[in-house]
């Protein structure tokens, strides 16, 4: 530190630490015990963008974040815009995505009192924060901040709340910003052990039919390019998570697509024929296991994982390595061989050409899938954000993403309502793409007002809405397990969603046609504003195929269009 | 299975919710927890014993070990380990029996620390066996009220945990 610190109202210093950390976008709202922070924004340095909903704050932090890879951060007021938040950080939670929502609360002395717009967010988030703090003296600020960012963005990233009373952000206090943090309870392990690395990579040499089960730990990672090494070297197929889309190339040959309740019948055959499965970075989450008892029956497993409270959590691991994946697989690449798996992989050549992936095609109807054919086709490189439900898999399944970082999704909450504002995030962190929302008419309309977001910042988005008239994929379980009887999912006409654009100053467009669903896409691309395409699509396809909650992930059907 | 887990923590505001939170959250079961500050005063020590087997032990540690609060947890397995708990038993007792209490009182080395009219509260520690013991040799004379602490345990030797 050169001469004195510098004296200003904690308010300042929540800004300065915001620069200290290279934030360039926040996500926020404000309100009450906010007033002394959005007067110290007025004229910062910073891309603050105002949403309509603090919920679209938090997902478009998350968005932001999954993105580029930096840290989101979202900022909202006491008592109900913290609450609002609640989704947000949950699913961040579960996805293991690095963020740092800030919340205003109630001056100290009122706090436990149940004053006007008080709410316990750091009781309320315990269990769905990484770690979380009320700032109870003005001069902790800068170190809470500076140890909320250290938090979220190493070890395994996750959410990290600070609570700020108002009068700490009226306070003044001398300004250092520490340049190291201090935790003692929390040092996370990045090296591998050595010994389990060779433990690993003996077990690899000995496998005739490996296959590596990759999650979103190698996005997090940024490991994907020691992935492709790895299952290159060794010569192992490669499935991914539904999180872990992206970090392996789809057109790479030893690709299997997605595994698990939605995934290709190919990955989930060779999941459970295979003799060695090297996951990384992934949690074996119900979706992807199916019945766990039969999960991977002959195969010894390898897990890779940040976080050792993964390791045998859901399923007994037989050479676990904790650490950092990029680092463990450029050491592992070191001492693995290639593997004789030629047999192993014209076996699953040949699950391939008898059991692709398939919808059957109509003129005189739309069919999602299709959809998502031609929004690869037209821009391969774009940025494919989901909501949740029966598109988001078609999205999972049809895109062909060839980089991490391009799809997007809610996995581990599954939350609806979350794609458009995480495309919001996702575009403000990569103007440079060009940002779908893959969105359903039930997801859509739970954060449909952040139109008014994206129309009044001119940030293009094309919402690509897949309108079935139905909570889609909860309308096919019933179809499924429950005769057809479609209780309370059918939303048809609910809204006419062109108008509903064009009311917001938004281009709308809508398809009935098949033969209008390729210039619509260009249309979008092409007009470079914010754009609802509203895809008059076939009611009731279903997301095929498809293992029955409870069945072996080999147990898996294909699904006709329900009758 | 019961287990007696050491567990050091930072002395901060929320640490005791953040620790009982996850024990509910993830379905652990506690049997007794007891919290206090250390020779270190920024550091305060839990004794949770928790019931279950190798795969809840293993995974309640490496849980604890998530919160960046916690700093330390040790498995205190019972033949490494010294442990108390402490009761106060508050009997019923009058001049006709009171020399049989002070009796039992006597071969659990346990103390009289309040004597009235129709009670006298007894104050034992021990291991768990030991309390159980003496209380069930105290019930016949009816049992008022009774408090007990949770265990608290150190390692033994000059080891620390
Ligand atoms: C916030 C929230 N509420 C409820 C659900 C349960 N759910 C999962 S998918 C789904 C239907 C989604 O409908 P839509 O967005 O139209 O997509 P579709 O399946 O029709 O493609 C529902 C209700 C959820 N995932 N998230
Ligand atoms: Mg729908």
């Amino acid at each position: 530190m050169t001469g004195k610190p510098e004296r200003m109202t904690g308010a300042r210093a929540f800004v300065e630490c915001l620069y200290r950390e290279n934030v360039e976008v926040i996500f926020g709202y404000p309100g009450g015990v906010l007033l002394p922070i959005y007067d110290e924004l007025y004229d910062a340095h910073l891309h603050h963008l105002l949403v309509r909903h603090e919920q679209a704050a938090v997902h478009a932090a998350e968005g932001y974040a999954r993105a580029t890879g930096k840290v989101g951060v979202c900022l909202a007021t006491s008592g109900p815009g913290a609450t609002n938040l609640v989704t947000g950080i949950a699913n961040a939670y579960m996805d293991s995505i690095p963020m740092v929502a800030f919340t205003g609360q109630v001056p100290s002395s009122m706090i436990g009192n149940d004053a006007f717009q008080e709410a316990n967010i750091t009781g309320i988030t315990m269990p769905i924060t990484k770690h979380n703090y009320l700032v109870q003296d003005a001069n902790d600020l800068p170190r809470i901040i500076k140890e909320a960012f250290h938090i979220a963005s190493t070890g395994r990233p996750g959410p990290v709340l600070i609570d700020m009373p108002k009068d700490i952000t009226t306070t003044e206090i001398d300004f250092v910003y520490p340049d190291k943090v201090e935790l003692r309870g929390y040092k996370p392990t990045y090296k591998g052990n050595a010994q389990q690395i060779k433990r690993a990579a003996a077990a690899i040499a000995k496998s005739k039919s490996p296959v590596i089960y990759a999650g979103g730990g190698v996005i997090g990672a940024d490991a994907s390019k020691e992935l492709v090494a790895f299952a290159e070297k060794i010569k192992a197929p490669v499935t991914s998570t539904l999180t872990g889309i992206g970090g392996f190339p789809n057109d790479n040959d030893l690709y299997l697509g997605m595994l698990g309740m939605h995934g290709t019948k190919y990955a989930n055959y060779a999941v459970q024929e295979s003799d060695l499965l090297i996951a990384v970075g992934a949690r074996f989450d119900d979706r992807v296991t199916g019945k766990l008892q039969s999960f991977a029956p002959n195969a010894k497993i390898i897990h890779i994982d940040i976080d050792p409270a993964e390791i045998s959590k859901n399923i007994t691991v037989d050479i676990p390595i904790v650490g950092d994946a990029k680092d463990i697989l450029k050491s592992l690449l070191t001492y693995v061989t290639e593997c004789d798996t030629k047999e192993w992989l014209a076996k699953i050549a040949i699950w391939k050409r008898d059991f692709p992936l398939f919808y059957v095609n109509r003129d005189d109807a739309i069919k999602p899938q299709y959809i998502i054919e031609q929004i690869n086709e037209a821009c391969p490189d774009a940025i494919i954000v989901t909501e949740v439900g029966q598109h988001q898999m078609w999205a999972a399944q049809y895109f062909k993403y060839k980089e991490p970082r391009t799809f997007i999704t809610s996995g581990g909450l599954g939350t609806m309502g979350y794609g458009f504002p995480a495309a919001i995030g996702a575009k403000l962190g990569r103007p440079d793409k060009v940002v779908f929302d893959v969105s359903g008419d039930g997801s859509f309309q739970m954060n449909s007002q952040e139109m008014a977001t994206i129309v009044q910042n001119d940030i293009p988005i094309i919402i690509a809405l897949f309108n079935n008239g139905y909570l889609g994929m909860v309308r096919q379980w019933q179809a499924l397990f429950f005769e057809h009887r479609y209780s309370h999912t059918t939303i048809e006409n609910s809204v006419d969603f062109v108008k509903l654009a064009e009311a917001y100053g938004a281009l709308g467009i809508r398809v009935n046609k098949p033969s209008e669903v390729r210039p619509a896409i260009e249309k979008a691309i092409e007009a470079n504003r914010p754009v609802i395409i509203d895809f008059i699509v076939e009611r009731e396809e279903n997301v095929s195929p498809m293992v029955p909650a409870g069945a072996a992930i080999n147990e898996i059907l294909d699904l006709e269009r329900t009758q | 299975m019961k287990h007696t887990l050491a567990v050091l923590v930072d002395n901060k505001y929320g640490v005791l919710a953040r620790v009982a939170g996850l024990f509910s959250r993830r379905g652990f079961n506690i049997d007794s927890l007891a919290v206090g500050i250390t020779e270190d005063p920024t550091i305060s020590r839990m004794t949770i014993v928790v019931r279950g087997d190798d795969h809840v032990l293993e995974q309640v540690t490496k849980q604890l070990n998530k919160l960046i609060d916690v700093i330390r947890v040790t498995d205190l397995g019972s033949d490494e380990s010294v442990e108390r708990e402490l009761a106060l038993i508050k009997v019923n007792a009058d001049a006709n029996n009171r020399a049989e209490i002070i009796q039992i009182v006597d071969i659990f080395r346990a103390r009289i620390i309040d004597v009235a009219s129709k009670s006298v509260t007894v104050e034992v520690t021990g291991d768990s066996n030991k309390i159980k013991a003496i209380q069930s040799l105290l019930k016949p004379f009816g049992i008022k009220e009774m408090a007990r602490t949770g265990k608290v345990a150190l390692t033994r030797g000059s080891k620390s945990s």
